[in-house]
């Protein structure tokens, strides 16, 4: 018996439909509640993980002033802020988040596959941030060794959280790992298995191409993380030594002998690498669609950026050693990893060069969405260049554990992605609350956080060339740094803070819009693909009402010349407007 | 492309057209149900998961600063007088193998639509993975009680022979036991007639993850026992 295709099928398949409030809003299987949950869980963490880096900021900039603050709680600080970021905020908002909100809607699917499991998934990372929290109330406190982790310093008395900390820790991650494979899988399945007639993979919108990719990266490189975490909770509670050599500790010779600390190195890094292309291709991808419909034009090459897309993923899994070069691995290996570390710039110019022409002659509206886009383009495309200097061996070796490393990062992998995720919550705003946020209150916010994050991170690239070290609780006196650089230290404390404030702005505008905003109406981008052209403004439970979206084109049918309108949906059955017009890639 | 109503999926084509023609389909991209399509994933995904394992066992061996023991002669049995090297792992693999034939003929089975059948082979494939497990827990009381091998140390030379051994061994042995499990449900689903009209792809699907477990057995027994 030949399987038949969900989108063939007679209108067989049961709705779940939802009718208490506690099946509706809490043990809900919907995506787009789900997808709610995962986002507002987020939010909610990353602020914890804002007031982190704040009190880092206040340490840094006037040392021995704070007494709460001591190096302990300092290492503390750093470690959590830098594992609630990149995990438990980025990577949930962007695939948990608008993974799942996306995927169904964008696909033209009533939900994901298995919903259920779905569900679970949410719970399960619930309960992975709940953890979490908890280590900062166990006794020593979360750990204080570095969102790295490395071994044997980590499990070793003398790091902060070196007891329950690390164990709490290592234990959520494990926890998080198969939320996000529960979650994975329905998403990856549904894309591939579920989209409605006519969506062909070319079809598709960039972001589910983005948020695609970064989801397949994760299965493969979360597996890495899992085992090392599984290592280390037997090297701390078994006393097994597959991290830690021969280890003399507070004068005693300890009973570990023979492990290696450079693996668990390799394995963390062959999961982190990968790590940072899935929170940077689910961006990728929801700019590209922000840049086609607020500048009223196709995406410049969508081919180019669809491959782009699948090969910088692929690429990321030979690179992971570029974070070693330090480490003491082999030279040669060096050599190796910066060749293929500069191999990626490649596929990352094409797609940046096609942004940029995306806007060329676009007829440009600046609004919110638009204004974080523009301003992901400038971050993305500073934080890209200073790599090239980090992805040299011989340009690292002085820059390494400075804060140009720091300054690099933040630049590339925090700040250009949350760039998108504010675009791409206030583009899709009006789809997920049915209510228009107010503009005026979104630009203020857009020029405070991006003017606010240059001040902070351009001068943390001076400070690093001057070798300012990074994760240093106070410098105190040191004849290598100038003293110029702790009033620069001051400037960026100020520049963090107002950055950090000027969130509320956000929050402010999200409040403001669920009371007070004017209905958007279910279309108010004038946008193309299907997640607007559902019959309900917000998406009721299934999506699309009795019968599924029927696709007739490409996702980016902008001012087509001769049509009616400056834009013709996706599921509008006149003549035209699909990719063969369109895309310049082709010729 | 105005045939946008043109799904490839209802054309059977091989080769290299028959896999571009899946890709550029709309709808679905491989002609299989869902949670085929998932296990699939779960398996690639899960594949990694044994690789770390067993990159960091090969890592550890070569790391670590005091000799490996002998796998023949610590994997050795006393059977009526005779010293024989590897005897039960091999017993192991062999009845591990042998499920994943009774596997695949339930599978058949499960296709040609005879209930009761498949349901006892799944059964007979449960049974042996059972006995797989229960003399991995033979193998492991030997080694705990008798040579004294704990995670942490080891009285015949590494200490990582038994943390990598237990480990790993270990994990896969929890994959069997969810297997066992899995096996155990779908069968009596089966035997229950729960399938009937819902076609049979369910026992192929539990099928993948049964051949996976043995796959990864290979190579562990490969890369443990035998280096």
């Amino acid at each position: 018996m030949a399987f038949v295709a969900i989108a063939d099928r007679d209108h067989e398949q049961e709705h779940h439909d939802p009718h208490t409030f506690v099946s509706k809003y809490i043990w809900s299987q919907d995506h787009k509640v789900i997808a709610i949950q995962y986002g507002g869980t987020a939010v909610l963490v990353g602020l914890v993980a804002l007031v982190l880096s704040g009190m880092m900021r206040l340490q840094l900039a006037f040392p021995d002033y704070f007494s709460f603050i001591r190096p302990n709680e300092y290492y503390q600080f750093v470690t959590m802020h830098g594992m609630i970021m990149v995990i438990y905020l980025l990577t949930a908002l962007f695939l948990g988040g608008f993974g799942n909100y996306l995927i169904p809607l964008m696909c033209g699917a009533r939900d994901m596959v298995f919903p259920y499991m779905n569900m679970l998934s949410f719970w399960a990372y619930l309960v992975s941030v709940i953890i979490l929290m908890s280590s900062f109330f166990v006794p020593g406190g979360p750990t204080g060794a570095g969102w790295t982790l490395y071994p044997p310093g980590t499990i070793l008395p003398g790091t902060p959280g070196s007891d329950m900390g690390i164990l709490l820790m290592l234990l959520s991650l494990a926890v998080f790992i198969v939320a996000f494979t529960m979650g994975g899988l329905n998403y990856v399945t549904t894309v591939f298995q579920a989209r409605c007639q006519g969506m062909t993979l070319m079809r598709m919108p960039l972001s589910i191409w983005g948020i695609l990719t970064a989801t397949v990266l994760g299965l493969l490189a979360f597996p890495a993380l899992l085992v090392s975490a599984i290592m280390m909770i037997f090297d701390k509670t078994l006393g097994t030594s597959f991290f830690m050599p021969a280890v003399l500790s507070m004068g005693q010779a300890l009973d570990h002998q023979g492990g290696s600390p450079i693996l668990f190195q390799h394995l963390f890094w062959f999961f982190g690498h990968p790590e940072v292309y899935i929170v940077a291709l689910p961006a990728f991808g929801i700019v590209s669609d922000l840049l086609s419909v607020h500048a009223r034009k196709n995406i410049f090459g969508y081919r180019m950026m669809v491959w782009a897309i699948v090969g910088i993923g692929a690429l990321s899994f030979v690179v992971w050693a570029h974070h070693m070069y330090v480490s003491g691995m082999n030279p040669y290996f060096g050599f190796f990893f910066a060749t293929t570390t500069l191999i990626i710039a490649i596929p990352t110019a094409i797609k940046v060069y096609n942004w940029v022409l995306t806007l060329w002659q676009g007829n440009i509206r600046l609004n919110v969405p638009m204004l974080f886009s523009i301003g992901f383009i400038f971050t993305f495309v500073h934080g890209g260049l200073t790599g090239l200097f980090l992805g040299n061996v011989t340009v690292d070796l002085p820059l390494s554990d400075t804060y140009f490393v720091i300054g690099h990062f933040h630049m590339v992998m925090g700040v250009s992605p949350i760039m998108v995720l504010f675009g791409a919550i206030y583009h899709w705003l009006p789809k997920i609350t049915g209510k228009m946020f107010n503009e005026t209150l979104g630009k203020i916010h857009f020029w405070c956080t991006f003017l606010g994050t240059y001040a902070i991170y351009l001068p943390m690239h001076y400070l690093g060339i001057l070798g300012v070290p990074r994760r240093y609780y106070a410098y105190g006196l040191s004849d290598f740094i100038p003293a110029s650089a702790q009033s620069m230290n001051v400037g960026i404390t100020i520049a963090a803070l107002f950055v950090g404030v000027s969130q509320l702005l956000f929050i402010i505008n999200i409040i403001w819009t669920l009371t007070k905003g004017k209905p958007a109406g279910s279309n108010p981008w004038e946008a193309t693909t299907l997640e607007w052209l559902t019959p309900d403004t917000p998406p009721k439970h299934g999506n699309w009402g009795h019968n599924l979206p029927v696709v007739y084109r490409w996702a980016y049918a902008y001012s087509v010349p001769g049509a009616a309108l400056d834009y013709i949906t996706q599921t509008d059955p006149q003549k035209g407007g699909d990719i063969e017009e369109g895309d310049h890639g082709k010729h | 492309m105005q045939e946008a109503t043109s799904t490839g999926s209802t054309i059977e084509q091989h080769g290299h057209a028959g896999l571009v023609a899946d890709w550029a389909a709309d709808k679905q991209t491989f002609t299989m149900p869902w949670g085929k399509a998932m296990m699939w994933i779960f398996l690639l995904s899960d594949t990694f998961i044994f690789s770390c394992f067993l990159t960091g066992y090969m890592s550890v061996r070569t790391t670590t600063t005091t000799p490996w023991p002998v796998p023949s002669e610590v994997f050795a049995l006393t059977i009526a007088g005779h010293h024989i090297p590897l005897i039960l792992i091999a017993i192991m693999t062999f009845i591990l193998i042998s499920s994943s034939g009774s596997m695949a003929m339930a599978v058949n089975c499960g296709y040609r639509g005879e209930r009761k059948k498949t349901a006892l082979l799944m059964v007979i494939t449960a049974l042996f993975g059972a006995s797989f497990v229960g003399m991995q827990a033979f193998e492991w009381t030997k080694l705990i009680v008798e040579e004294g091998i704990r995670p942490w140390g080891n009285p015949l030379g590494a200490p990582q022979f038994g943390s990598s051994f237990f480990m790993i061994t270990g994990f896969h042995g929890m994959h069997v036991s969810i297997g066992v499990i899995y096996l155990l449900v779908v069968a009596f689903k089966v035997w229950r007639g729960d399938y009937v009209s819902r076609g049979y792809e369910i026992v192929e699907i539990t099928g993948l993850y049964w051949h996976f477990v043995d796959l990864v057995w290979v190579f562990i027994f490969a890369f443990f026992y035998l280096w």
